[in-house]
């Protein structure tokens, strides 16, 4: 760990302007920064505490939906009665991420903004183009059991292992942001991940010090909500594949796929496969696939999971 | 104290304390956070700095240069040590790659300098501004591509043969011809490797996680060029052992010579992300299995080959030594190869050889039982034997397998079992069940201890022996209670200590019955000295309720201790009883899994173990290790695999998150039984070890669930979904 400099913000626009300089970081719950600068892969000159800001509820919106503060902790978010009832894809893909003490310190913030478990990315002998632009991907020709098979590039098949984001990719989830001049914006959180391309080191549309506030739900969608995460330990592993899925009575729908992409990984036209069942679904989102000899098998985990899911959501 | 030969009545067979479910001893200790740790000892030397590893970023070649401005300059760094600056330092019996390398590398991480700085976070920091230049080599990392270069290994019967096995072979009515592959593995423990070490002048101590304290002191001195009655090693309490703390690592050498460079007692432990590459593993293999059969079951053949890489000059993996012992069959053959690897080095890890051995033999059996069409536990008892295979005029001193594997299937409800696999299906779950045997020798070796009486009462053990979370503490307080009368709450276990007598220490399951009688040894001692200075006759004295009772005279224990106490020290050391008799210990392991029909995930049910390992010491501490052992066995089957990169020669997934073991969601209910009894040819305690016979078979048991579950045949472990998916029911949806 590098040394750093310390504060901790009491409001949003005090928390934009102290991570103003080049070099800072917010720091909320910590459970991934923390373990990065240990490493030094994350070696920020300035971490701005942003656990008292507040953003700490979850409130209704005017039109019926819900706005979650940024700093609510995933166990939190995870019980909300409103949540459970009418978000259980979300309720459900909290729980099924990290343990018990890490969703108590996590906030919902930080697990959309946590970074890749890619191995190479974590050992800093190895070349990495995420970690270190321009040196290489040790992992597409390595260790890529886990490693994505879509949306990824020639530079880095890394993916996202965020459950919680893959359901909020599925409810159409927006995040709210202050930017670092005062100016507030809505991202969708399906504009908030980027693919890799060349520069794999680009995660997300956030400008430098711009300051994620709260994630808004549009109303509730009803129908039936899934979270399948497959994974060869029953608990406390990051997703194989994971699908977030919201099934209508009428076979319409919507689903997400996680563990397979840099982001969640949705499209309309594979929604629209849904009532002519797994395969076509599969087909549409994994038609730009490219897999490795170690991670090949998850195209059709991920079709045989979905099919379970159809399945068990018509009973 | 000699044993050779089996074991009377003694007064061990009271079972007053000994055999008992008392609970650990160390319990409240460990509970309570008070167990003082190697890293935690704050409080035995003053003035402690903090060290912290450089490990090598390639796996094979040598450093080029190496710039230590930087760090130097960094705040709080008080030395830097590198090989340049320790020339002098040498290399023990036990380790196959230098524990602190340069200039040439010979693994990926191996330690390549020390830094001692003022905090732990300047000693790490500072760590990272080293800057090592490598000229890397091409290097050698993958066991399959190695196979054609491997050699025979220089060890104890490479290859052994009874019969004419080809012969026998060919000629076999039903043949099972198979390959089985196991994974590199990793120990995992809880407490990473730690050490403080202190030099007073010339003399060192070191405060480690260890067990084997004899061997590790040798191999400091070794290391040091020192004589060894200068090195003193402290390690009472250990955080898991598992094989990986056998011997000394980078911790005790890098402290040591930090400690000297820096002038202050220095602490060190390794990272977590430094454990799977710098220290030991569990060696891969690549097994060849061939049974020959009879149709209606009998083996008249049976051949096993077992492959393992490790750097050159390190160990075989010894997958093949249970196939010697575990069944019958007239014609017979072993063998074991082993090919240089540039990857880190491979050692003992927890029943090192029976482990992989079984988990491929015991599939072997398996698919047996289906070519001939029998029960998989009959098949078993079929094919038992009472005596040595490759020597009939040698018999087991006890083997009750055949019992276990009875036992085990009616408390399992076998008798239901579908032999056609995929039959049974729950909702999402295709359930079936298996069957395994597991095998693991009772070693023996000499162990010592010292028994103190004082004028309290109170009876103080002191013996080298160490707890790696197992329970000495506890059979040896229960053996000392025992031999002399009291309570274990009148008795003082101290351990794992170099000033105090060497015991064998802990690693091969032979810690429970050889540290025991090792005390045992010493309390006849003491007993003899008691009933002198009372002027008993020994053998005509009785210790009994905290007293020594002779005809009408009983004088208390600390009468007659008097006020300097008194003390005996012995050792226990073996005959030929293991050589004119098999000593083995025995279990049959159930297990019934879930498998979900659409992604292929593997979940244990429920387990059942039926061990016979002679007398259980103490049916608590026993079966901790035995559920133990059961849950790194599911790890084993399920999940547990050191990825190897072979274009860059090191172990990928070397954190806790990359390398997954069973969390609790993962173990389900488990069942241990043992069968009641003793063997007197074990030693005087007739016990035999417990905490590695648990792990022997049950990964196949696993594995054999599976196959009954799905119909899918995996053979290689760890038994993922990936290698189930092809072959599970077609999904409609």
């Amino acid at each position: 760990m590098r040394p750093f400099t310390y504060e901790r913000a009491e409001t949003p626009a005090a928390a934009v302007a102290a991570a103003a300089s080049t070099g800072a970081k917010f720091i909320a719950g910590g459970t991934n920064l923390l373990d990065l600068m240990k490493l030094e892969i994350e070696a920020p000159t300035h971490l701005v505490d942003v656990n008292r800001l507040g953003l700490d509820t979850i409130e209704p919106t005017e039109d019926g939906g819900l706005r979650i503060g940024a700093l609510v902790r995933n166990t939190d978010l995870a019980a909300d009665a409103r949540v459970r009832r009418d978000y259980g894809v979300l309720s459900r893909a909290l729980l099924a991420g990290a343990s018990g003490q890490l969703r108590n310190k996590a906030t919902t913030a930080g697990n959309l903004l946590q970074r890749t478990r890619c191995p190479y990315f974590y050992d800093t002998n190895q070349p990495c183009n995420k970690r270190e632009p321009g040196s290489g991907c040790s992992a597409i020709e390595g260790f890529s059991r886990q490693l994505g098979v879509v949306g990824v590039s020639d530079a880095c098949i890394a993916t996202h292992p965020s459950d919680m984001a893959v359901a909020l990719r599925v409810l159409d989830a927006v995040v709210e942001t202050v930017r670092a001049d005062g100016s507030a914006r809505q991202i969708p959180v399906e504009e908030l991940h980027l693919l890799p391309g060349d520069t794999p080191d680009v995660e997300t549309a956030l400008e430098p010090g711009e300051l994620i506030t709260a994630v808004t739900l549009p109303p509730p969608v009803g129908g039936v909500q899934v979270y399948r995460k497959v994974r060869d330990r029953a608990s406390y592993a990051f997703a194989l594949v994971s699908v977030a899925a919201v099934l209508q009575p009428d076979g319409s729908g919507r689903v997400a796929i996680g563990g397979v992409a840099p982001k969640p990984w949705r499209s309309k036209a594979a929604d629209a496969e849904l009532p002519r069942g797994a395969r076509a679904v599969a087909e549409e989102l994994f038609a730009g696939a490219v897999t490795t000899h170690h991670n090949a098998f998850k195209l059709p985990l991920a079709e045989r999971t979905l099919a379970a899911v159809l399945s068990e959501a018509k009973g | 104290m000699r044993f050779d030969t089996p074991a009377t009545t003694n007064p061990i067979d009271q079972m007053k304390v000994v055999g008992q479910a008392i609970p650990r001893v160390d319990g409240p200790l460990k509970t309570t956070g008070t167990a003082p740790y190697a890293y935690e000892r704050h409080d035995v030397a003053p003035n402690q700095a903090y060290g912290a590893v450089v490990a090598a970023g390639i796996a094979k070649g040598r450093i080029a240069s190496i710039d230590l401005a930087a760090a130097r300059a960094a705040s709080g760094v008080i030395a830097i040590v590198t090989a340049e600056d320790a020339k002098d330092l040498g290399k023990g019996d036990m380790n196959t790659a230098k524990l602190l390398g340069g200039p040439d590398i010979d693994h990926y991480h191996q330690a390549v300098a020390v830094v001692v700085a003022e905090s732990f976070e300047e000693a790490r920091a500072a760590a990272n501004l080293v800057r090592v230049r490598y000229e890397t080599t091409p290097g050698r990392f993958d066991l399959e591509a190695e196979r054609g270069a491997a050699k025979t290994p220089d060890e104890d019967s490479p290859e052994t043969a009874v019969g004419d096995f080809e012969g026998a072979f060919a000629a076999a009515a039903v043949k099972l011809d198979a390959t089985y592959t196991t994974p590199d593995q990793s120990h995992a423990m809880m407490e990473p490797h730690a050490s403080i070490a202190a030099w007073d002048g010339d003399q060192l101590t070191i405060w480690t996680s260890n067990q084997m304290i004899a061997w590790s002191r040798g191999d400091i001195a070794k290391t040091f060029g020192i004589d060894k009655d200068k090195v003193r090693l402290i390690s009472p309490f250990i955080g898991g052992g598992f094989g990986g703390k056998l011997f000394i690592r980078s911790d005790a050498v890098l402290a040591a010579l930090g400690a000297r460079a820096a002038g202050r007692p220095v602490k060190l432990a390794l990272p977590r992300p430094l454990i799977a590459n710098n220290t030991t593993h569990r060696p891969a293999t690549i097994q060849h299995i061939r049974i020959g059969a009879t149709r209606d079951g009998r083996i008249t053949a049976i051949g096993h080959e077992s492959l393992s890489g490790n750097l050159s000059g390190g160990s075989s993996e010894n997958a093949v030594q249970q196939t010697r012992l575990l069944y019958a069959g007239a014609d017979r053959m072993t063998a074991l190869k082993i090919a240089d690897l540039d990857m880190p080095e491979g050692n003992a890890m927890r029943a090192p050889g029976e482990t992989p051995g079984l988990m491929a033999l015991e599939i072997a059996i398996d698919e047996l039982a289906e070519l001939t069409g029998l029960d998989p536990v009959e098949l078993r008892i079929l094919n038992d034997t009472q005596v040595d295979p490759e020597d009939p005029e040698r018999p087991f001193s006890q083997r009750r397998l055949i019992e276990c594997l009875r036992l085990g299937a009616e408390r399992f409800g076998w008798a239901g079992r579908s032999a056609t696999p995929g039959r049974r299906r729950e909702g999402r779950w295709l359930i079936g069940t298996g069957v395994a045997a597991g095998i693991r020798n009772n070693m023996v070796a000499t162990s010592g201890a010292r028994v103190r009486l004082d004028a309290d009462g109170i009876v103080t053990v002191e013996t080298d022996m160490t707890d790696i979370g197992t329970g000495s503490y506890t059979i040896i307080a229960q053996t000392a209670a025992e031999m002399m009368g009291v309570g274990v709450d009148r008795v003082l276990v101290r351990l794992g200590d170099s000033s105090f007598p060497v015991s064998a220490g802990s690693g091969g399951q032979w810690g429970a019955n050889t540290s025991t009688a090792g005390v045992y040894a010493a309390c006849v001692k003491l007993r003899e000295v008691v009933a002198q200075r009372l002027g008993f006759n020994s053998g005509d004295a009785e210790f009994t309720d905290g007293s020594v009772r002779a005809g009408n005279r009983s004088v208390t224990l600390a009468e007659a201790a008097g006020a300097d106490g008194l003390v005996a020290e012995d050792s226990i050391e073996f005959g030929d009883l293991d050589k004119d008799y098999q000593q083995s210990t025995f279990a049959a392991h159930f297990v019934e899994v879930g498998v979900d029909a659409a992604t292929g995930e593997v979940r244990v049910r429920r387990m059942l173990a039926v061990c016979d390992a002679g007398r259980i010491l103490n049916p608590v501490t026993a079966r901790s290790q035995v559920i133990g052992a059961m849950t790194m066995g599911v790890g084993g089957a399920l999940m547990e695999e050191l990825a190897v990169d072979t274009d860059r020669g090191f172990f990928v997934n070397h954190d806790l998150a990359g390398y997954e073991v069973p969390v609790h969601a993962d173990i389900p209910a488990q069942d241990v039984v043992f069968l009641a009894g003793d063997d007197p040819m074990s030693s005087p305690m007739k016990a035999k070890g417990v905490g590695e016979l648990g792990l022997c078979g049950v990964g196949a048991a696993v594995a054999n669930a599976v196959y009954n579950a799905t119909g899918v045949r995996v053979r290689s472990y760890p038994i993922t979904l990936d290698k189930l998916l092809p072959g599970l029911p077609e999904m409609v949806g």
